[in-house]
């Protein structure tokens, strides 16, 4: 970070020369982290709810299959894989910002998208073959919290892809200065968050319902 | 091609709605036309609608609020007039599907575009200004912010005039407002509406959380900002923590309407207590997030007013953060007759009547603020004396209900609908009120009419008992709420006791109508030079009024609490001339919120109408319009130091041509 530091001092030196007294009014990307901690904390709440509608519905099948009927943990494991490792990607495209190596940093990013495409695809198709054997959405309350929850997750990280397609642009067409190295850090809480919500869809979800 | 939308969506046959869409549609076309023909379009837009100064945006807020306050008022006198009318065994003038969408309406309008609005309003204006800074952390997140909030209240209007609005009560318990029971669009105004002005709010609570923790001027620890930054603060928490709930609660309702999902449905293993369960996690934060400025309100009043340093600031704060934690473990108490058992309920009570010792810790520091104090009977000091005698009233009856055995007699009866209205009225409304006279001087420049200000208050507090006193005894003899028509000559009398109030309460709206226009006319005698027109204590009245749109032409320092008013005792006066100023970094406006709340809007609309073509393309004009603005490099610019001089100049040739 230190790095980022004085990079970001730098920057900002030479796009408004020495303005040193006027510091405190300037975002000097601190403030949008922080602005960005507190959002995150917010959506963590936003699962911590569904999660807990998934808790209280995971046993109402009305009749129809439940977790252990359903879900196969390999399938599952692999979408795991690729999540992870689009992670770590991930962070190696944000070590690659700060030491300026812009052609590094597209390059990881560009690997974290496919990555993020293998998980998306595997998770439409498993969705798919739920809704075709007869188990979508609409047939329990287990399943709408079931889709509900894990559908939650993939729209974020649908939208983090579609995010990470924007700053793609934006650092071919800027590159790695200050403004794109704060939106590159936010996004960059932004996937592994999703990365620590996933983690938890896959045991309270998945290992705990086919293990009960 | 317009899903389920067509021209029998319109309610002709329906003269009291039709009266007031024609009201509201000549009103439109009035100020549209008035806009048009004092060419103000160009301003309105520069100035106003795209404006990221915290100071307008805060204007704007309010306004919203007033307005929606008119409209959630006339609700209230509907329904008082039908029930004072309908309690003998006619009928009434309502029909009962008109009736219940009035209730409806009114409770989600006096929350969400009400008492929200003009709690982010007073927020906006009077934070930065407090803690010395010059804007807010994200000025153009604030007007997206407000754009969201103008949005959802757009849909909760059109509501009237095309389709209907929710039948289910403010909070739309399932399964009623499920699909089963309520098959027509006044749900989905319902859901999709809070939900465009919920994002908004949480986008605000964001904002303002980084403002205050980041934004300090130089010196301004935790412990020396002002109480209103302080209970800012904590709402704003609450914001952030309890908005989530509420979002996630409404996207299951509505995938269980669009989807055919089984969340809160009665087949298909749905569990409609967990909705109320969801609903309510958020919804008794948000008592707190509405009531917790309100308190820091009344803390400035109280000590501006009495000249004297707020009387145990510490605790004062350490009961704020109290209230902040206690107000996420009781939500339970607001539906003891789910049956959880003994237990649970005698947890959710005792945590309940554990919030009035801390709430009890502030009224005792604000008498003794006032005890050997120089009280002076301004306008924001009656609102807050008599805020001080019906909360207690109101505090009470809530202590009393938190008693699991009595809360079974009393639950749904209209003892509860006395005992909210007694805080939310009595607590909240009067506390804004107060606010809005107090810092009015600050953001226009001219005090507000003080006879007329008076009056309002004094027909307010009138009004407010006549109404609501009478039904804290219908409660009791057991008349349960929202009902349409009853047939009981007992009720009868006292229900016309409550109509009486809410007239008395119209006049009191009237009043206070009436005092903005006459101190608008008579702005030139009511002007106030200084920009400290109550001999203040904290920063904002360190400022010009209305400020330059910088704030501060250099970072107030302050090293106590008050600050302002340690400034004045030790160099004998407010602001001073500098020789020189340095130039300001400051953002510019954008048009992007506006036109993305429009976009939003749109897709609220086509949502609810099934209009999918039409959803899908204003979405991804949302989406474009977001994206492209990032791409928007000019965002901010300096001000010149010459103009800055220029300005700070004028200030003090006023200040120095009034002496």
């Amino acid at each position: 970070m230190s790095n980022a530091h004085s990079v970001a001092a730098a920057d900002a030196a030479l796009l408004h020369g020495v303005e040193a007294h006027d510091e405190h009014h300037h975002d000097d990307g601190s403030k949008t982290t922080l602005g960005f901690w507190i959002y995150l904390m917010s959506d963590c709440i936003l699962f911590a709810a569904v999660f807990a509608a998934f808790a209280v519905l995971r046993g109402q099948t009305a009749g129809g299959p439940d977790a252990k009927e359903l879900f196969s943990l390999p399938y599952v494991a692999g979408e795991t894989a690729f999540l992870l490792v689009s992670s770590f990607t991930y962070g190696m495209a944000m070590i690659a910002a700060e030491k300026q190596k812009q052609s590094a940093t597209l390059r990881w990013l560009g690997v974290t998208l496919l990555l993020g495409l293998g998980f998306m695809f595997m998770e439409l198709h498993e969705f798919a073959e739920l809704i075709g054997e007869g188990a979508g959405p609409d047939r329990s309350a287990f399943l709408s919290s079931f889709f509900t929850l894990v559908g939650t997750h993939g729209l974020h990280v649908l939208s983090g892809m579609v995010w990470m397609v924007t700053l793609i642009a934006h650092v071919l067409r800027r590159g790695l200065t200050h403004a794109n190295i704060v939106r590159l850090t936010c996004l960059s809480l932004f996937w592994h968050f999703l990365d620590i919500v996933w983690i938890g869809v896959f045991t309270i979800v998945y290992l705990s319902g086919v293990a009960a | 091609m317009f899903g389920k939308l067509t021209l029998e969506a319109i309610p002709y046959h329906e003269p009291i709605i039709m009266g007031a869409v024609a009201m509201m549609v000549l009103g439109g076309a009035a100020l549209f036309a008035g806009i048009t023909f004092f060419r103000l379009w160009g301003p309105l837009w520069s100035k106003w609608l795209t404006s990221v100064d915290h100071k307008n945006i805060g204007i704007m807020y309010i306004i919203l609020a007033l307005v929606m306050l008119l409209r959630g008022f006339a609700d209230a006198v509907m329904m008082r007039t039908q029930q004072a009318m309908a309690s003998t065994g006619a009928a009434g003038p309502l029909p009962p599907e008109h009736f219940d969408q009035i209730f409806t309406a009114h409770g989600v309008i006096m929350i969400f575009f009400m008492a929200m609005p003009f709690m982010v309003g007073l927020m906006n204006i009077v934070v930065p200004l407090q803690i010395g800074a010059r804007d807010v952390a994200f000025p153009y997140l604030n007007n997206l912010s407000f754009w969201l909030t103008a949005s959802g209240a757009l849909l909760i209007n059109i509501s009237l005039a095309v389709g209907e609005f929710a039948r289910t009560g403010w909070l739309a318990y399932p399964p009623l407002s499920e699909l089963q029971y309520s098959p027509g669009v006044g749900v989905d105004y319902y859901l999709w509406a809070l939900q465009i002005s919920g994002v908004g709010t949480l986008l605000a609570g964001v904002n303002m959380i980084t403002t205050i923790l980041k934004m300090r001027a130089p010196g301004m620890t935790l412990m020396r900002m002002p109480i209103f930054t302080w209970t800012t603060l904590c709402s704003n928490m609450l914001i952030v923590a309890a908005f989530p709930i509420l979002t996630a609660t409404l996207a299951m309702l509505s995938l269980d309407r669009y989807l055919g999902m089984h969340f809160f449905t009665n087949d298909g293993g749905g569990n409609a207590m967990m909705y109320v369960n969801l609903i309510w996690a958020w919804g008794h934060p948000e008592v707190y997030i509405l009531v917790l400025p309100a308190f820091g309100i009344f803390s400035e009043v109280i000590s501006t007013f009495s000249s004297k340093k707020l009387f145990g600031y510490t605790s004062m704060v350490y009961a704020t953060v109290c209230i902040t934690v206690l107000s996420f473990i009781v939500w339970l108490h607001h539906f003891f007759t789910m049956g959880a058992g003994a237990n649970v309920n005698a947890f959710f009570g005792i945590s309940t009547m554990i919030i009035s010792i801390p709430t009890g810790a502030k009224i005792f520091n604000w008498l003794f603020t006032m005890y050997r104090g120089r009280v002076q009977f301004t306008v924001p000091v009656l609102w807050t004396l008599g805020f001080m005698v019906t909360f207690v009233i109101g505090g009470m009856t809530g202590v009393l209900m938190a008693v699991p055995a009595a809360d079974f007699v009393l639950h749904n009866s209209l003892f509860l609908i006395a005992h909210f209205h007694n805080v939310i009225i009595g607590g909240v409304l009067f506390g804004y009120l107060a606010g809005f006279t107090y810092w009015f001087p600050k953001a226009f420049g001219f005090k507000l009419n003080e006879t007329l200000g008076k009056v309002s208050f004094w027909c307010w507090l009138v009004g407010f008992y006549l109404a609501f006193m009478p039904l804290y005894a219908l409660g009791l003899m057991g008349m349960t709420r929202r009902m349409n028509h009853v047939d009981n000559v007992v009720w009868h009398n006292y229900l016309l006791v409550a109509a009486l109030g809410a007239a008395v309460i119209a006049c009191g709206i009237g009043a206070f109508v009436l005092q903005i226009l006459v101190s608008v006319l008579n702005r030139k005698a009511l002007r106030d030079l200084t920009g400290d027109p109550w001999n203040g204590r904290t920063l904002e009245w360190a400022t010009s009024s209305p400020p330059a749109f910088y704030n501060f032409a250099v970072d107030p320092v302050v090293t106590s609490r008050d600050a302002f008013w340690e400034q004045k005792q030790t160099t004998g006066a407010g602001l001073q001339p500098l020789p020189a100023y340095g130039k300001i970094h400051m953002p510019h406006n954008t048009g992007t919120g506006v036109i993305l709340g429009g976009f939003i809007a749109v897709l609220g609309f086509a949502l609810i109408w099934h209009i999918w073509w039409l959803a899908v393309a204003a979405f991804a004009a949302a989406v474009a319009v977001g994206i492209g603005h990032t791409f928007n490099e000019n965002r901010d610019y300096y001000v010149p130091s010459e103009t800055v001089a220029e300005t700070e100049g004028k200030y003090f040739k006023q200040l120095t041509s009034q002496v």
